[in-house]
């Protein structure tokens, strides 16, 4: 090996650096605004250890498919590319497969949904459709209102459109309908322009709470009154441990409410199949928009959706979820009795795949985060599910994917971590002190951790 | 061009994982690129298996943090006899303790900033306002805290008030039980390559780094855009070699063997001070080691692929 360029060093090189300096990205000051907050942080750095055997991340929202017949599935895809492949490898409609979206009025029927398919549009995954209304209705500067706390990629979706989050509160029966109705009053006081409420009702992420049927009705009143759109996501809806469903909001009001689906929590969320429904005239900028962003949703995953919808028995799979999902909330719950340090609250779901849990007053979710990653235990600090900073005393735990006994582990390990915590906090006198300067930079998990 | 079969490692357990599996995947596409076999591995229960049941001819270790740069690793591929990429075991702990490297300098008349090694249980034990006022009358401020081990300055803060100092500890002690608190030496950061080829031990052209907030924070390191570099870094002659000379004698010092990298402040007298120094540098897309390579008209193909014949020749030796 011959090594040159010993110091000194010359004055210029080949690759452009010298005197004047460089930046590593020549795009720095071509960017939108809109891309500003789009940076890694150390917390999406911790977060890659959360991949690891030896962590239990109780992280991550991923769907659990052990259940899925597989073999059963994998044959029928090969018969669908041999018998249709020329249609399901080929463009589809921008709208979505026609068969497939009369199937989806007949799943949203399940939550009292009617609905004609003309008015649904198919979309790569809910968050697609989440991203064309936000592209629709929001102009920079614009206020959409959301839970407090409310979905990671909602939030992140809002911000990419410069649209301006204000939470309302929410307790154990969801959003409160007085304190919607204090922020639509406070923001039209100050001249500002809502365009939306985003609501998760049912099983939130990350509250894991059910708004209450008797909040539905005065929630969908207060958002007419005020002339603000509801958007409706309801991705775990059919996921509720008693069996039970909830009317969805759509199924009470239709001019005003675009509902968004998906197939990620009851089929597969590899294949990235969601929908929008609504009203005719969204709709059609709903298509258009889509259309741009995709030209059209993928016509093979679609299909394979399609099928699976009309030869199995989704509704028994979906109570097998249902079933598994319900054994992974009764653990997380007892083991979180069983372990927490007093000063520990949390929410106690009846559906989905999130606990939300609040801890003692001094630490900080985030800024404990690595001490957790140490102790090969994750979660996602609750700080990821505000955009105005709070969250900080909280966390979302998921108990989706991890097995019944590394839940335990992980809420074991999670104990620890926090005894650690609330100790150091202790010997510093930093109980009930100011927020800690922490991990840096935006905090968004990956797709995994969403 | 070589027949040569390599493993690289990277990932790992540590807080810098991500960091490591790019610099893993950067690596190897450059090697790849010479012309050698290159197999990607975790550091994980099957590496063992792996290594004996695929007898790479050498490893290169691309793993930060933890045990691919406190010697894990590297006692393990001695155990097992595979030539590696680095510096043996032994040095590696050493470099890997900031506060150990720190003294092996500071003992021999290099400059390094003045510091303190403090336990958690120190605190603890004899009270933290009481610690933590006598080191503010002892050291001043501002003050730098950092992990005593583990690298991409993650729980390094600043303190320029002693209020914040409390809420600082808890921090950087989330990532670790001991912190290293060191006076804040302010002026031009720098980092200095060295790469060993049959004449010894050499600098290549340091890099500047500027921040655009002031702080080479994780951001700042791996986000493209945020930091400025300049390679080589603006210094006169005169102060450039000696920053290359403070980075070859701590690689002396330490032990080290192969390549490492030596992060230095430089104040506007043109003093060069030790911070810390890494025998398992970043490799990414916007790491400074790389970025010596180019200044140095070279490539980390072309160095990397030197070393792995160092490895497999020094191991046929011995």
């Amino acid at each position: 090996m011959n090594l040159p360029g010993a110091q000194p060093a010359r004055q210029q090189n080949p690759g452009g650096s010298g005197p004047s300096g460089r930046s590593l990205d020549p795009h720095l000051g071509r960017y939108a605004r809109r891309a500003e907050g789009m940076r890694a942080s150390e917390v999406r750095a911790l977060f890659a250890v959360a991949s690891r055997p030896e962590v239990v991340s109780l992280a991550g929202g991923m769907p659990n498919l052990a259940a899925l017949p597989l073999d059963a599935l994998a044959e029928d895809v090969a018969r669908l590319v041999a018998a249709e492949g020329q249609t399901v490898l080929q463009y589809g409609s921008a709208q979505g497969l026609p068969t497939l979206r009369e199937q989806i009025c007949e799943v949203m029927a399940l939550e009292g949904i009617s609905a004609h398919p003309d008015d649904v549009v198919v979309t790569v995954g809910s968050q697609m459709a989440l991203d064309m209304v936000t592209r629709v209705f929001c102009d920079p500067g614009d206020v959409v209102l959301a839970e407090a706390p409310s979905y990671v990629g909602a939030l992140s979706t809002f911000s990419a459109y410069q649209a301006e989050v204000v939470h309302v509160e929410m307790d154990d029966h969801g959003l409160v309908p007085e304190a919607l109705r204090q922020a639509l009053g406070a923001l039209a006081a100050r001249g500002r322009r809502v365009k939306f409420l985003y609501t998760i009702p049912n099983f939130h992420n990350p509250a894991g709470v059910t708004l209450a049927v008797a909040r539905r009705s005065e929630v969908l009143e207060i958002c007419a009154e005020h002339g603000v759109l509801v958007v409706e996501d309801n991705p775990y809806g059919l996921l509720g441990f008693s069996d039970q469903t909830y009317p969805a909001l759509r199924s009470v009001e239709q001019d005003n409410v675009v509902y968004l689906g998906s197939f990620s929590k009851t089929f597969a969320s590899g294949l990235r199949v969601g929908w929008a429904l609504a009203p005719h005239a969204v709709r059609e900028k709903l298509v258009l928009a889509a259309e741009s962003a995709t030209l059209c949703p993928p016509a093979f995953t679609q299909a394979v959706v399609s099928r699976f919808l009309s030869r199995y028995d989704w509704r028994g799979q979906v109570k097998q979820f249902r079933a598994a999902y319900r054994e992974r909330r009764d653990a997380m719950l007892s083991a979180l009795d069983q372990h927490l340090p007093a000063g520990c609250r949390w929410t106690r779901p009846e559906g989905g795949f999130y606990v939300w849990l609040t801890v003692p007053e001094g630490v900080d979710t985030k800024a404990m985060l690595p001490r957790a990653v140490t102790q090969r235990v994750a979660y996602v600090p609750g700080t990821a599910f505000y955009a105005d900073g709070l969250g900080s005393r909280q966390m979302r735990l998921s108990y989706c994917y991890p097995t019944p006994e590394r839940i335990r582990e992980g809420v074991r390990r999670l104990a620890s971590v926090l005894e650690g915590e609330l100790e150091l906090l202790d010997t510093f006198g930093a109980r009930g002190s100011e927020q800690r300067p922490g991990l840096t930079g935006p905090h968004s998990p990956s797709p995994d951790t969403a | 061009m070589s027949d040569r079969f390599v493993a690289v490692l990277a990932g790992g357990l540590s807080h810098e994982r991500e960091v490591s599996l790019r610099s893993g995947r950067r690596l190897s596409a450059a090697l790849r690129a010479h012309g050698m076999t290159v197999a990607e591995w975790d550091a994980d229960s099957h590496l063992l298996e792996r290594l004996r049941a695929e007898r790479p001819d050498a490893v290169v270790i691309a793993l930060h943090g933890g045990e691919g740069e406190n010697g894990a690793v590297q006692s393990v591929l001695d155990i097992v006899g595979v030539p590696y990429v680095g510096t043996d075991p032994r040095a590696c702990r050493r470099a890997w303790d900031k506060p150990t490297a720190k003294a092996e300098l500071d003992r021999v008349g290099l400059s390094t900033p003045d510091w303190v090694v403090l336990p958690h249980t120190t605190f603890r034990e004899l009270g933290a306002r009481a610690v933590l006022d006598a080191l503010v009358a002892r050291m001043g401020l501002p003050l730098m805290l950092k992990p005593d081990q583990g690298g991409s300055a993650l729980g390094a803060h600043v303190v320029r008030d002693a209020g914040e100092l409390p809420a600082a500890m808890v921090g950087c002690l989330s990532y670790g039980d001991t912190v290293l608190v060191e006076r804040l030496v302010e002026g031009v950061e720098v980092a200095v390559a060295v790469v060993e080829d049959e004449n010894g031990p050499r600098a290549l052209p340091a890099v500047e780094i500027v921040p655009e907030s002031g702080v080479y924070d994780y951001e700042a390191r791996y986000v493209a855009g945020p930091t400025t570099y300049h390679a080589p870094a603006r210094l006169d002659e005169g102060t450039a070699r000696a920053v290359g000379e403070l980075a070859v004698a701590a690689h002396r010092l330490l032990g080290l063997r192969d390549v490492s990298r030596t992060d230095a402040i430089v104040t506007p007298n043109g003093q060069a001070h030790f911070l810390e120094v890494n025998v398992s540098p970043g490799l990414t897309e916007t790491s400074l080691l790389p970025m010596a390579f180019e200044a140095a008209g070279t490539s980390l193909g072309e160095v990397y692929a030197g070393l792995v014949e160092r490895a497999i020749t020094r191991a046929s030796r011995s």
